[in-house]
């Protein structure tokens, strides 16, 4: 069977003609398969929904209940039939509940990955390789400019940064769903015990993380407080509120941003930041190459970021690759350049 | 390596000067010689290797990386030195801390032309990508971290606990890696002396003076001169410390000018330091401060640039001549002096700036109302007031009280609209302090300048309110802010100057345009109108021309 059969683009997003189901689609359709909670992949308004128990759970904190007509949760490697498609889910590594979505018909497999990452995540299962004919990869960090850094070492920075600076609080932009649990949790490993002290747009995610069996230590709200009162404290914030009169409250703030677009000193001086700290749930340059090898595929398609360049790579190995220029997929990572 | 690596890396984010300059004391305190002295010269831009530039770096891009790639990457990323650092294949097997940063310095000067694109491929492979990047930054020569020359021997000054000053006075008198200066702000040796005179003075400046102060003063105790409005120089040539012929064109803050101005510095055929005001000359006439932005704007001084733009300088002090320092000399006898060595140089690039001729105040404000009759004759565009100085004073650092003043020209005032607002940035950064404001033209407003300053920090956060309570539209870190003929908000501005522009839509440019004051009381619909704004255009012109 053709691989462009079981999955081809369409403007809504992948669409798997056998099944009548889109794979993260952009517009409500009648069904879907989410592979995580980010809201460019995972919109309200579909009929059906199908997903991780995890994800589904982040939709709903973050849609509202009524978020889909109906939903039905898929476990890490249990598989689905629909219209004679096989589905199947594999973690991405790329935040809580994300997944690969696998279809296989007539002994033909095709997987898009979604958005994934290979660096350890405390907050979720690591990336698991799915050997597949045809490997649907995303793009974000496809330049050779992008090696992650370890987030431990990272997270040193910023705690090197609160010893050296007691009297300031270091204020963290973190995308809401994912990025700040994951920074949370390096905390932890990284031997902060203190408080962590949290944005009210990140509490709910937050809790849920909890809820998932995801420790996070003492995190707590920001409340009305003297400005002594964060003196050396570690507060995290999504990054759209960076720049807004709610930083005010805090003695001295040192901008921090964790970001993989960090690792480009002129997009971390437009946005003030004071402290870069390159932590990415995207993979960057050398996990791409990577993981497209070891998935065994002789074809690659690229839906959204640098795709010129991972193409040409591509080409350069001998595989056969096209950039589907999927549209609507933004970054979360770029997220909050507007206040 | 690493040290200067991190150094370069923390003070690129650090965006408070008082933050950059504990950065730098402590980096000179804690590093040794003659590591500190490199990174010093460095930061001042003293370091210059004759073989490795640019194009190096694009050549070892082009044999270490695939052609394509780099390319995407540079556009990308937006700088070169910043993407080969990023995009170099590492090899941490091979990483080596031990490599310092006066062995990267040496081997930059000393290496043969042929060897060096190895030799420099091989510390890459040594370094991690903080120090890859600081290393190819030392060779493009554009650091980009916010580190002025003052700035550094800011610093300096602060490790030693002395004036920033006195440094300027011990500069010239050594060379990198500076090690009589460390010894000597260590209290480890002597000032560094040099024989020399060729070298940076810090610059006097002046008080502002009203009128009615002047009546306490003896006009017979002073002189006059124009205030021109070009930027304020140091020409300093002669035999230098180390007996070779040297050139340089300072700013007022020390930095050295001299690969923008080579128009200039190349003409240079005297042995003195003169203290004077760079201005362009076209068609026999000095030109406003306009044109001159035109060329400062520029990086680097093409020979179209110069031709288009011809610089000179209009001297009016007399530091030092030959090896003898001046500075000690009374004005008059400065200025004498200056008078005959001007007569003496008539093909170097500068031009006497004139004395204003003057019985009473009165002739004197007579003189500053309408230069062009008091003797500025053709170049009366470019003046902004008149300076006014002791007969007997000195010449010293800084701003002594009581021997030189500037009576400027009267700022001019308009009522406008606030019609944009942007964020600022650093301290800042959460408020938004970049206003572009408008005047009524019909029933439409024009936006004719924009202003960040003249207001205390009570009424930024007023402002800030503002904005952020009559937004209309977002774009960026821009807002639109309600601007119709009932609701709005007001501001006076005021500038210096105003001058035609083909660039703005209004068709004129403000000078220095700052907040003058909110007038919280005044509704949108009685601001200035276009036509107030081309009526004081109109009187200048016709005043000076």
């Amino acid at each position: 069977m053709q691989p462009a059969q079981i999955l081809h683009p369409r403007p809504e997003g992948l669409y798997a003609p056998a099944a009548d189901l889109y794979i993260d689609p952009t517009r409500p359709v009648a069904r879907a398969l989410i592979t995580h909670g980010h809201s460019d992949h995972a919109r309200a308004g579909h009929g059906a929904v199908l997903a991780t128990k995890e994800t589904l759970a982040i939709m709903g904190a973050r849609c509202g209940p009524g978020f889909a007509g109906s939903t039905q949760a898929l476990a890490y490697g249990e598989e689905i039939t629909i219209g004679g498609v096989r589905f199947s889910l594999r973690p991405a590594g790329h935040v809580l509940g994300s997944a690969q979505a696998l279809a296989e018909c007539g002994g033909t497999r095709v997987a898009a990955s979604g958005d994934y990452k290979r660096h350890p995540d405390p907050t979720c299962p690591p990336f698991e390789i799915m050997p597949c004919d045809v490997f649907i990869t995303e793009a974000t960090f496809a330049l050779p400019v992008f090696t992650h850094p370890s987030a431990d070492h990272e997270v040193m920075k910023l705690l090197d940064s609160v010893a050296l600076f007691p009297e300031r609080a270091h204020i963290v932009g973190a995308y809401a769903l994912g990025k700040a649990q994951r920074v949370m949790a390096t905390l932890r490993a990284c031997g902060w015990d203190k408080p962590i002290y949290a944005h009210g747009a990140l509490l709910a995610v937050t809790e849920l993380y909890r809820e998932f069996g995801v420790d996070l230590g003492d995190v707590r709200p920001v409340q009305d407080a003297p400005k002594s009162f964060y003196a050396g404290a570690i507060v995290l914030a999504p990054p759209s509120a960076l720049q807004t009169p709610w930083v005010r409250r805090f003695p001295d703030p040192a901008t921090c941003f964790a970001s993989g677009w960090m690792r480009i000193r002129a997009r971390a001086r437009q946005r003030g930041v004071e402290l870069p700290l390159v932590i990415s749930d995207h993979a960057d340059w050398p996990d791409l190459q990577r993981t497209i090898l070891e998935t065994g595929a002789g074809e690659i398609w690229i839906t959204h970021g640098e795709a010129d360049a991972l193409a040409h790579w591509c080409a350069q190995q001998g595989l056969n690759a096209k950039a589907l220029h999927l549209v609507g997929y933004g970054d979360e990572e770029a997220e909050g350049a507007a206040a | 390596m690493n040290r200067f690596a991190a150094l370069l890396d923390r003070l690129a984010y650090e965006p408070r000067r008082l933050g950059k300059l504990a950065l730098l004391e402590t980096y000179f305190r804690d590093t040794p010689d003659p590591d500190r002295g490199w990174a010093l010269a460095a930061m001042t831009g003293a370091l210059n290797f004759k073989n490795a530039k640019a194009g190096l770096i694009r050549t070892l891009a082009a044999e270490r990386t695939d052609p394509v790639l780099f390319a995407l990457s540079y556009d990308f990323v937006g700088d070169l030195a910043e993407t080969v650092s990023l995009m170099w294949p590492a090899d941490s097997a091979r990483a080596n801390a031990t490599l310092s940063l006066s062995d990267v310095v040496e081997g930059l000067q000393t290496t043969p032309k042929g060897e060096l694109p190895g030799r420099v491929a091989a510390w890459l492979d040594r370094l991690d990508e903080n120090g890859r990047w600081a290393l190819l930054k030392l060779i493009t020569g554009a650091l980009r971290i916010g580190v002025s020359a003052r700035l550094a021997r800011t610093a300096l000054a602060r490790l030693g606990g002395r004036e920033p000053d006195e440094i300027e006075d011990v500069w010239h008198a050594d060379a990198p890696p500076y090690l009589k200066l460390f010894a000597w702000l260590e209290g480890r040796g002597p000032a560094p002396s040099a024989n020399t005179s060729v070298r940076f003075y810090p610059p006097m400046l002046s008080h502002p003076i009203e009128p009615e102060a002047l009546e306490d003063f003896d006009p017979a105790e002073f002189c006059a001169e124009w205030k021109w409005d070009g930027i304020r120089v140091q020409a300093a040539a002669g035999i230098d410390a180390y007996g070779q012929r040297a050139a340089h064109l300072f700013t007022r803050t020390g930095e050295d000018a001299s690969d923008a101005f080579p128009d200039l510095v190349g003409a240079f055929d005297f042995e003195a330091v003169l203290d004077g005001e760079l201005l362009i000359r076209r068609e026999g006439r000095v030109q406003d401060f306009n044109t001159l932005q035109q060329r400062l704007n520029r990086k680097s001084a093409t020979a179209k640039l110069m031709a288009e733009f011809p610089a000179f300088i209009r001297v009016y002090d007399l530091l030092a001549l030959g090896k003898e320092d001046l500075r000690a000399l009374p004005f008059a006898a400065r200025r004498e002096q200056l008078e005959s060595f001007a007569a003496a140089h008539p093909f170097a690039p500068i031009d006497l700036s004139p004395l204003i001729s003057f019985n009473t105040w009165d002739e004197l404000a007579a003189a500053r109302a309408k230069p062009a009759d008091g003797g500025a004759g053709v170049d009366a565009e470019a003046v902004e007031g008149v300076m006014i100085k002791r007969r007997d004073a000195p010449y010293l650092a800084g701003r002594p009280k009581g021997y030189w003043f500037k009576w400027k020209r009267d700022p001019m005032a308009i009522d406008a609209v606030l019609m944009y607002a942007q964020r600022g940035s650093g301290k800042r950064s959460s408020y938004y302090s970049d206003y572009t404001f408008g005047v009524w033209s019909g029933d439409e407003l024009t936006p004719v300048g924009k202003a960040y300053f003249g207001f205390t920090d009570e009424e930024l956060a007023e402002l800030d309110r503002f904005v952020r309570a009559n937004t209309l539209n977002r774009f960026g870190p821009v807002r639109e802010v309600t601007h119709t003929k009932a609701k709005g908000l007001v501001l006076e501005v005021a500038f210096e100057g105003l001058q035609r522009s083909r660039r703005h839509k209004s068709g004129l440019a403000m000078r220095f345009p700052r907040i003058s004051r909110i007038r919280w009381d005044k509704p949108p619909r009685d601001a200035d109108t276009l036509d107030t704004l081309e009526q004081l255009l109109q009187r200048g012109e016709t005043a000076e021309g």
